[in-house]
């Protein structure tokens, strides 16, 4: 009476929760309140156990804009207080909708998330200015790798293929990135060594974990301390000795697009970047249509849920998979170069930080597609970049409170206490061909 | 024969083609071609069920060799590759490849022979005690390698990945550290309670992530991956409270230092950084033996990481065996993060306590095979790559991290033996 | 589409799975390949289909010899399976699956969904299959899966389409439509393989048989042949299953059963109200098609399943609720229905796995650790008592033959204090010799006073071993009848129909 469809039966390598442990009890439909609900106590609590007085000052403008915003100067305590009934009447809301057995609309989220983040910023922020467009700039400037990052493993992941070497393909791609544009002088030519190199550490894992069945999660790991290893070994061997020539390449400046860049607050956040930026919007844009729109897009969602399904209808499983993850490394690899080529100019030690876990969090979170990881890596840059302005303002937040936030996120989201993340079917397991 | 349409016995798809014979062997007798042919059956079986646990866990012993000469052979390949000297004679090479090859002669053996200087024997001093003192940097650096890939093997026989060791080396770490410094206590007492602490805050963190896994079905990697970083940042924030690790009017992220009551006493005298961590090693590793060979708890381990669903059937509770593990598994992690904190650096925690060794213990855990006695026989290896290595960066101007390469190289090519073969063109080995 | 198959052989490492076959396939013909399982039909097949390389032979359609180097060609040349189990991506809609590895794009390679579903439309209209295009696979019953795959082949312009196995998940009204299906293609010029070990399928739409056994053509029989001769053709001997046994002594009811439910995690009922009892002494055989139920039952029965309501009391004491361990601690035997997912950890010698269900307590652990020895000595007398064939107790077993790891895990069982036996699938894939000497041990265990559940979807197994016999049809009862009941009356129950006459017996 259990259907039959042959799902392919995840054995080591897989991430699909263990059969022999899996919860059997479905989910109800009390997270959205849940989540509210405590988020609104957090704040609440904040409120009652610190004081703050005087105004908060949002600086919506930036100097160089063409027609300037004016600030926004809020009294801190009652906007935070009035956020926090906001809030309240938003959880409330959710909770009515709970009792009503009706649906939970997007806005409701999307509004509380908002209001909470304006009370708590103008809370933490009494007496102090914060520029929104710094803010939100600067989250992008942390964000970009991230989603370079979760691309690649989104596309990895959905063709069946684990990527845990996203970091090392982030490294290596800032690793060549830097020597390649150092040596022609031109930063275009390193981006195009980025994605090489990127490519280049997907096909190792490609070797290991398609043609010779070895763990992908090992691999991975193992792929990451190769390269952290390498690229210390030759940043101490060849590059410091020899910076000059192969450590300096140009930095790539921001190339602010005329008319979309002189637009009031969205202008400076997401038109006055470097190409590179540009670059990625193309390519989010480009995988999200592909990946549902188009043959090669079924056929990597193909390979990566049921590979013995598509290789009876004469797809060749294992050619899909190496092509899909040379180019997912190619991508992430690009998004190395950000680190050495936009963010600093020059290569330096272990320079990604382990940001490849991070943008592995954004694919779990943004639950294998290509938009929802692209926001979940946005939200953590966020989540990163508040924590660094809060403690330039002085504010009592903890910031490794903020830092620690993507991967206690992510846990929950595995745990499925915020959303059931349910990996493709074959993730992580190599196919067998008779 | 009746009307009935005949019952169907076990009939496994098609991609597991031998258990047509085995269903079908003569039962006629107690002849050898029987259990021949069953053999035939199940080699193919396991192939396909315990594909990568397996082929690291029984792999043979020349894959390993082989695999240990190709990484380091790689090696030498950029040990002459990068050398100044190599890399001049390169420029005339046509003309007198002899400098060429001796050039590269003298990089690579220059490098290994201090390598083994650093963490075997050293002929350059006269003093005897002080030639064998690399020796016991080797057992030095070896200690927690040794407890880590014990931690890491011990999962990995339950079939679970623990990636978290560095987050449960750093609680651990962090938690040894608050009693070590912030007592005034007898030895006696000090010390057991400080590893003891330590052990403790290992295994809950280890144990959460197999807790997860028990109830939600979570996936281990990705919750270990994730508590790493949770970790990190909260000792990162404990290390800015004095109340915590911070040490008073310093905006260093580094703890005080360890009272002398808690720091694990030299074995060979002061002479030799050779601490008690090894010897705590060394009773890990027979325990750990014992534990998994002879006790029951180990052997359902063992049965719940071959066959979680038998296992289950049998009364064996699965979630609860898969948290037990984690927790021991984070108990010997935190044991290595104690073994760092108040063995080798004993100035104080910081963030970079754990010294990457993290990490290295899924490659000793994976390289001794998850069995514990090569466990210790790996994480002496990596210890003597560690000792070597600072020596070799000292006196040939090699980097260390030459050593993370070769590490890594050797557990890739030891999880593909196919590869190694291909490589060395040995026959293909089928169904061993 | 006329397929000829000349001498094809494969072999997988020394076996030899099939052994020169030669096969005629005529087009507007329904051709069956009837086997045992493991005959080697469908090695065969997949042959036929480019999933194996043969290692000798050759494949011909319409007078042109193939070289297939994957299921795309196959396809190419118009060949359509529908597999047995269903190559089907459970999250991909049906438009998307029958399109998949053939899509119709516009630009930019980008996909055209409405020709696909259009084309979906168009064929499920011809042939009256009421399929959906854009529902999800996952949510579509067995039956219109299977629908679904035939489309697919059919979306290809198959002219051959092989059919491996299909009844098997199908309830049987949606076998019956699905052999209305195939004389329809028939109809339409389709050549058909029929891959089946079921005689009454055969007899009822085969044009032609061929038989296979042990990889090898025994030879063609006729459609209008008896059952007695097709069956002895299959499996190569007389067919007879006698298991001699004395009268029950029963004692007091032992196992009762009420009302008992079994839910899944998806919220369907596998067990729906069930009520029985098993007296001391006596075997209740539970007979019916494979997926009516019967695997939670004895699942709940070993507290395995989560979702259980009613009630099982074992002598007095309620079972549902307790956990497998304390249920195997009350002294319930379980021989489940496959021994190499629930019964045997495969890497584990012959003398671990005879301890598998007593890690906790006596007699092979004394205070957390292993009694080495006792469990050796035990694992020997087993070995010998069981007649279990394997070259000593420290053998691993994925290395046994199926008998003998079925005899480990019987002999496991056995050895413990038992009050119940739950015996399913006792002898699924078992050889000959170890089926009769597993059935004396289960007559054995009754005659010792224990009730004993067997599970058994082989009528002659359940015939052979019953004193009373409970017909299960989707999770509920049917009937229970006596041992003797004529075996068309309990076909007939088992496609969930009661004939007015029957009375219930209670032991």
């Amino acid at each position: 009476m259990s259907t039959t469809t042959d799902h392919p039966t995840p054995d080591t390598g897989g991430l699909a929760p263990d059969p022999a442990v899996a919860p059997t009890r479905k989910a109800g439909t009390r997270k959205v309140p849940t989540i509210l609900a405590v988020v609104t106590l957090l704040l609440g609590l904040r409120l009652l156990t610190t004081s703050r007085s005087g105004d908060t000052t949002f600086r919506l403008a930036v100097d160089s804009d063409f027609a300037k915003l004016p600030d926004a100067v809020l009294p801190s305590s009652a906007t935070a207080w009035i956020m926090l009934v906001v809030c309240l009447a938003l959880t409330a809301e959710a909770v009515r909708r709970m009792l009503a057995r009706s649906h939970q609309p997007l806005w409701l989220p999307i509004v509380f998330a908002l209001a909470w983040m304006l009370g708590f910023l103008s809370w933490e922020a009494a007496g102090s200015r914060i520029s929104i467009v710094s803010l939100l700039a600067g989250a992008i400037a942390l964000a970009i790798p991230l989603v370079f990052g979760a691309l690649g493993g989104v596309l990895g992941e959905r063709a069946g293929v684990v990527n845990i070497a996203i970091d090392g393909q982030l490294l290596f791609g800032a690793f060549a990135a830097s020597i390649t544009a150092s040596l022609t002088g031109s930063p275009w030519a390193g981006l195009v060594a980025a994605t090489v190199a990127g490519a280049l550490i997907a096909l190792v894992l490609g070797l290991f974990a398609i043609t010779y069945f070895v763990d992908q999660v090992i691999v991975g790991v193992v792929l990451n301390v190769l390269v952290v290893g390498l690229t210390n070994f030759l940043f101490r061997q060849v590059l410091t000795p020899n910076a000059e020539s192969l450590n300096s390449p140009e930095r790539m400046r921001a190339l602010p697009i005329p008319l979309l860049g002189d637009i009031p607050l969205i202008g400076p956040i997401f038109f006055r970047q470097p190409a590179l930026v540009y670059v990625l919007y193309v390519i989010v844009a480009l995988v999200a249509w592909s990946l549902y729109r188009t043959r090669w897009g079924l056929r990597v969602r193909a390979v990566g849920e049921h590979p013995k399904a598509a290789d009876t209808v004469g797809i060749k499983v294992n050619r899909t998979r190496y092509r899909t993850i040379l180019l997912a490394g190619a991508i992430a690899g690009l998004g190395g170069a950000y680190y050495s080529l936009v963010s600093v100019s020059g290569f330096n030690r272990e320079m990604t930080g382990g940001a490849g876990y991070i943008a592995l969090a954004a694919v779990i979170f943004g639950k294998w597609d290509p938009i929802r990881a692209t926001l979940a890596a946005l939200l953590f840059g966020f989540a990163q970049n508040l924590a660094g302005v809060l403690s330039s303002i002085g504010a009592q937040i903890p910031p490794q409170l903020l830092l620690s936030l993507p991967y206690v996120i992510t846990i929950f989201a595995v745990a499925g206490l915020v959303g059931r993340s349910r990996p493709p079917a074959a993730d992580g397991v190599p196919y067998r061909q008779q | 024969m009746s009307e009935t349409d005949k019952p169907q016995p076990d009939d496994k798809p098609t991609d597991q083609p031998s258990s047509v014979k085995q269903d079908e062997a003569p039962a006629s007798g107690p002849d050898a071609t029987d259990v021949h042919v069953a053999e035939d059956a199940s080699a193919a079986r396991e192939e396909r069920s315990r594909s990568v646990l397996h082929e690291i866990v029984s792999g043979d012993a020349l894959a390993g060799v082989l695999a240990v000469f190709l990484a380091v052979f790689v090696g030498s390949v950029m040990i002459a590759a990068t050398d100044q000297g190599v890399r001049d004679t390169l420029s005339y090479i046509t003309a007198r490849p002899s400098d060429f090859f001796s050039a590269v002669w003298n990089a690579v053996s220059g490098a290994y022979s201090a390598m083994f200087r650093g963490a075997v024997y050293n002929n350059l001093v006269t003093d005897p005690a002080q030639q064998w003192r690399p020796l016991t940097e080797t057992l030095k650096f070896a200690g927690p390698l040794i407890l880590g890939g014990l931690g890491v093997g011990l999962a990995f026989r339950a079939a679970m990945f623990n990636i978290g060791g560095r987050g449960q080396m750093l609680l651990a770490g962090g938690a040894a550290a608050w009693i070590g410094f912030r007592f005034d206590l007898p030895m006696i007492i000090h010390l057991p309670l400080a590893i003891a602490v330590g052990m403790l805050f290992g295994a809950l963190w280890g144990g959460l992530a197999g807790l997860l896994k028990a109830r939600t079905g979570a996936h281990e990697v990705i919750v270990t991956i994730m508590l790493n970083y949770v970790a990190y940042y909260f000792v990162f924030w404990a290390l800015t409270k004095e109340w915590l690790l911070a040490t008073p009017g310093s905006v260093n992220p580094k703890s005080p230092p360890m009272k002398d009551t808690a720091i694990l006493p030299k074995v060979l005298g002061d002479r030799f950084n050779l601490h008690l961590g090894f010897v705590i090693a060394l009773v890990a590793v027979a325990v750990v033996w014992w534990l998994l060979n002879r006790s029951t708890l180990g052997y359902r381990i063992r049965a719940v990481g071959e066959n979680p669903r038998a296992a289950r059937a049998s009364g064996i509770n699965v979630g609860r065996t898969y948290t037990v593990v984690m927790m021991l598994g984070g108990a010997l992690l935190g044991l290595a993060g104690v073994n760092q904190v108040l063995g080798t650096v004993t100035s104080g925690v910081s963030v970079d306590i754990d010294a990457g060794i993290g990490f290295d213990a899924i490659t000793v855990a994976l390289l001794g095979r998850s069995r514990p006695l090569g466990i210790l026989a790996a994480g002496i290896l990596f210890g003597a790559f560690k000792a070597g290595g600072f020596t070799m960066q000292a006196s040939e101007n090699i980097s260390v991290d030459l050593v993370l390469v070769v590490q890594s190289l050797i557990v890739l090519f030891l999880a593909a033996p196919p590869l190694v073969r291909a490589i060395f063109r040995l026959p293909a080995q089928e169904a061993k | 589409m006329r397929l000829v198959l000349r001498g094809i052989t494969k072999r997988f490492g020394s076996v030899v799975a099939n052994d020169s076959i030669s096969l005629t396939v005529e087009p507007g013909e329904i051709h069956c390949l009837l086997g045992e399982n493991g005959a080697g039909k469908s090695t065969l097949m997949n042959v036929l289909y480019g999933l194996y390389r043969a290692d000798e032979g050759e494949i011909e359609l319409d007078g042109v010899v193939q070289h297939f180097t994957g299921p795309g060609d196959a396809m190419a040349a118009g060949i359509g399976m529908v597999h047995q189990h269903f190559m089907l991506i459970p999250v991909f809609t049906v438009a998307e699956n029958v399109m998949l590895g053939n899509e119709t794009t516009g630009l930019a390679g980008s996909l055209d969904l409405e020709a696909a579903s259009a084309r979906v439309t168009e064929i499920s209209e011809r042939f009256g299959f009421h399929v959906d295009p854009d529902a999800l696979v996952e949510d579509l019953p067995v039956g219109v899966q299977q629908r679904v795959e035939i489309i697919k082949a059919l979306s290809r312009d198959a002219e051959l389409l092989v059919f491996d196995e299909p009844t098997a998940v199908l309830t049987p009204q949606e076998t019956d439509e699905l052999m209305e299906i195939m004389r329809q293609l028939k109809e339409a010029g389709k050549a058909i393989v029929f891959i089946t070990h079921k005689l009454r399928e055969v007899r009822e739409v085969a044009d032609r048989i061929t038989v296979i056994r042990l990889g090898k053509v025994v030879g063609e029989a006729d459609p209008k042949a008896s059952n007695a001769e097709l069956a002895s053709m299959m499996v190569g001997r007389p067919v007879e299953l006698v298991v001699h046994k004395d009268e029950p002594r029963l004692g007091a009811d032992a196992l009762v059963v009420k009302d008992l439910r079994v839910v899944d995690a998806a919220g369907h009922t596998h067990v729906d109200g069930l009520s029985f009892t098993i007296r001391a002494g006596e075997v209740l055989a539970v007979a019916g098609v494979q997926g009516n139920g019967q695997t939670e039952l004895t699942e709940a029965l070993l507290g395995l399943q989560d979702d259980v309501h009613g009630s099982i009391e074992l002598d007095g004491v309620e079972l549902v609720g307790r956990s497998t361990r304390k249920i195997l601690d009350a002294g319930v035997g379980f021989i489940p229905e496959d021994r190499q997912v629930d019964g045997l950890v495969p890497g584990f010698t012959i003398a671990e796995n005879l301890m598998l269900n007593r890690s906790f307590r006596s007699p092979f652990v004394k205070n957390g650790s292993l009694r080495i020895s006792a469990l050796r000595d035990f694992a020997e007398k087993k070995l010998k008592e069981y007649d279990v064939r394997a070259r000593d107790i420290d053998s691993l077993a994925a290395n046994l033959s199926g008998g003998n790891q079925q005899k480990v895990v019987v002999a496991r069982e056995l050895s413990r204090e038992l009050r119940l036996l739950v015996a399913a699938q006792p002898t699924r894939g078992v050889d000959v010799g170890s089926i009769e000497f597993i059935h004396k041990q289960i007559v054995a265990t009754r005659d010792s006073g224990i009730p004993v559940l067997v599970v058994s979807t082989e009528l002659d197994e359940v015939v052979a071993l019953a004193d009373r016999i409970m017909v299960l049809y989707r999770g509920k009862v049917v009937g229970v009848v006596p041992a003797d009941t004529p075996r068309q009356t309990l076909g007939l129950m088992m496609t969930g129909e009661r004939p007015k006459d029957l009375k219930d017996v209670v032991a």
